[in-house]
């Protein structure tokens, strides 16, 4: 029973232990950010390696989410002979919310996995130590670019995403399944509202990027430099990422669109 | 060569992006109507708004027209004040004309139908619509139905 | 090869006090003292697991001790700040064992990363100090080669020339010898030395490769179990009295230190099975 409970403890003061390590490793990137700004060369970088090469699995997985999403509604809307409300529809789900998790979830697959990998790697093979000992801060010159990079990187992608599974949901309703063009566009967009949809979108998707990219970068500074270390930090990343999003949307929509 | 090809593919990543922004901006959602056209705003008091909301349509003979940009329970005349926020360019509805609360459909939105009458002079911004016609609660029709039925 | 006299002599310019350090329950140094001194080749043996890379770590300041002083030209280099940190190791050279190259920017680049960072220099300037130090090492044609195309040999070698670009006062080696090949271990050996007489430096050898230690190390700390067991010039050492130091020089597989990871006796621990 007591060793139950000292192990407990003893899990417990881990978890918060590691929770400091990463707000001072957060605070550390922020500091960097500064530097990342003025050399953007650093930053471009990053932004082709993270947005860049994201790009064609976002706009393909947004072309068929948007499809399926004007597939199933207008099944749905048809029992009730309201198929002109497609539009609002696909527009307000992908807007609010698959926009930013689908858009989320795919860049930690992608782009977040990667990134743990390369940082753990750098350490694994004494890279970061070195350039600790060339008197160069590892986290402004190594971490904050890639920070920044992700952060301009995430609504941008979510923008695409959303925008091309609008005309998915278009091409199917609208193309395939005989909706009026008009009413697609004129229902959505007198039920989208800018400010309280597309912006809120848009904070969505830049929250789940800084804790996209926190937990990725974070993996890979903090993995035990080992092959199998780095590969589990990996593992670690997809996960936390998935869950992270998935609760700070939670959050986020109750906060957003309570009153609605 | 290569940090030239991958700053070329960074700008174009950045317009693509940009451009979905806007397309969702402009197109998608309603600030290219708030931004794009001004408007001209008119109250009209409701015994009962029914499910009419801020951002409602506002119609004529089915054609949008505007929507309502706000909606208050006015205290004095114990009415729900509505706001109508009409675009600029349709200025020429009669000091007469009506405004009702439909349903489109069945089940669908409420919004607000305008129906213009035959004076000749024209409202401005701030005047009121005294015609209103409220919304039809479909609990009442139900009531009456049965009331009727079982008396007659 | 100087003689004790003349090594005690020079300034030290590391001087390391009564310094513990652990890693979870693993104590690794219990109260070490020492001094390596200007201008010398200092070598550090000793067997695997001893610590000798971490102490490499704990003079850099990568480290902190749990207890003890650890100072370089009078600074201790966990009191100061981090920017005179960096400033001081912006004066430190460190070769660390698998190279440590940044994998995505080719030779001439990791060379001069240092200078990128820490200087204005025009781009000429640059240009020439890094095929200085690449032809220093004898790889100035293979500028253009991405790490993963270098052997391991060649790769220490381009860390080499970049650990010395910016002319520091100190380098530290970390097993500067493990796995080469006989040919590529001599040129290490003859680099290390020539940069120490040519340029000035104080060099740090931390190796369990004894003939080329011996060769080129003016003083030496044997290091074992958390503290220095026996220190002294190579040739001190090779006729010291002590039976481990015998053991390890001379890599004899049983001795004071044990070859049985501790167990319990033979005979009986096979026939406590029946």
């Amino acid at each position: 029973m007591l060793d139950w409970l000292q192990n407990v403890g003893q899990k417990g003061l881990n978890v918060v232990e590691s929770l400091g390590r990463s707000a001072l490793f957060f605070i550390g990137v922020l500091e960097g950010i500064g530097v990342a700004l003025i050399r953007f060369r650093l930053t471009l970088r990053e932004i082709h390696s993270v947005g860049v090469l994201s790009l064609v699995i976002i706009a393909v997985s947004g072309l068929f989410v948007g499809m399926v999403l004007g597939l199933q509604g207008y099944v749905n809307f048809a029992k009730f002979n309201a198929e002109e409300s497609l539009g609002i529809f696909v527009a307000l789900s992908l807007v609010r919310e698959l926009g930013p998790v689908v858009t989320g979830l795919l860049y930690a697959g992608r782009a977040g996995s990667a990134l743990t990998a390369e940082i753990g790697l750098m350490k694994t093979t004494e890279q970061l130590a070195s350039m600790e000992m060339m008197a160069v801060d590892p986290i402004r010159r190594i971490i904050a670019p890639r920070f920044l990079a992700g952060i301009i990187s995430m609504p941008l992608l979510a923008a695409i995403f959303s925008a091309v599974g609008i005309l998915g949901g278009y091409f199917v309703g609208v193309g395939l399944l005989g909706v009026d063009s008009g009413s697609y566009w004129s229902q959505m967009q007198a039920n989208v509202d800018f400010s309280s949809d597309i912006i809120n979108g848009v904070i969505k998707s830049v929250v789940f990027g800084i804790a996209c990219n926190w937990i990725a970068l974070y993996e890979g500074y903090d993995a035990i430099p080992t092959a199998e270390g780095v590969s589990r930090a990996t593992t670690k990343t997809v996960v936390r990422s998935a869950l992270a999003i998935l609760a700070l949307d939670f959050v986020l929509t109750a906060l957003m669109f309570s009153d609605i | 060569m290569t940090t030239r090809f991958m700053e070329i593919a960074v700008g174009l990543f950045v317009v693509i992006g940009g451009a979905a922004l806007f397309v969702l901006a402009m197109s998608v959602s309603n600030f290219g109507s708030i931004s794009s056209k001004e408007g001209y705003y008119l109250t009209a008091y409701f015994e009962n708004i029914g499910g009419l909301k801020v951002r409602s349509a506002i119609t004529v003979s089915g054609v949008r027209v505007g929507q309502i940009s706000d909606i208050v329970f006015d205290p004095e005349r114990l009415q729900a004040k509505v706001t109508l926020r009409v675009d600029l360019r349709h200025n020429y509805f009669s000091s007469d004309t009506a405004a009702s609360i439909y349903t489109a459909g069945l089940l669908g939105e409420q919004y607000i139908a305008l129906e213009p009458g035959a004076e000749d002079d024209t409202l401005s911004n701030g005047d009121e619509i005294e015609f209103t016609q409220s919304a039809v609660v479909l609990e009442e029709i139900i009531s009456k139905f049965i009331s009727n039925a079982s008396s007659g | 090869m100087t003689d004790a006299n003349e090594y005690i002599s020079s300034e030290p310019l590391v001087e390391i006090r009564d310094m513990h350090f652990s890693r979870g329950s693993n104590k690794i140094f219990k109260g070490l003292s020492l001094d390596i001194r200007c201008g010398q080749v200092t070598g550090f043996m000793g067997p695997s697991g001893t610590g000798k890379t971490t102490l490499l770590k704990l003079i850099g300041g990568q480290l902190k001790p749990l207890a003890g002083k650890v100072c370089i030209q009078d600074q201790d280099v966990n009191a100061i700040s981090r920017s005179s940190l960096f400033e001081l190791r912006k004066r430190m050279g460190m070769l660390f064992q698998s190279g440590a190259l940044l994998t995505d920017i080719n030779v001439f680049e990791n060379v001069a990363f240092p200078l990128r960072e820490h200087t204005k220099l025009p781009e000429q300037i640059i240009r020439d100090l890094v095929l200085m130090k690449l032809e220093a090492v004898g790889l100035r044609g293979a500028r253009k080669l991405m790490p993963s195309q270098l052997s391991g040999g060649m790769a220490r070698r381009v860390a080499l020339a970049r650990a010395i670009v910016l002319d520091p006062m100190m380098i530290m080696y970390d097993e500067p010898f493990t796995g080469l090949d006989p040919i590529t271990k001599g040129t290490i050996v003859t680099l290390i030395k020539q940069l120490n007489n040519v340029l000035g430096l104080t060099s740090i050898i931390v190796s369990h490769d004894v003939e080329e230690t011996l060769s080129i190390a003016d003083y030496i700390y044997v290091i074992s179990d958390g503290k220095v067991i026996e220190s002294g010039t190579p040739v001190s050492l090779r006729s010291s009295s002590s039976k481990w130091v015998q053991q390890f020089l001379n890599g004899h597989p049983d001795g004071p230190v044990p070859f049985h990871y501790p167990a319990a006796e033979y005979t009986q621990d096979l026939l406590a099975g029946r």
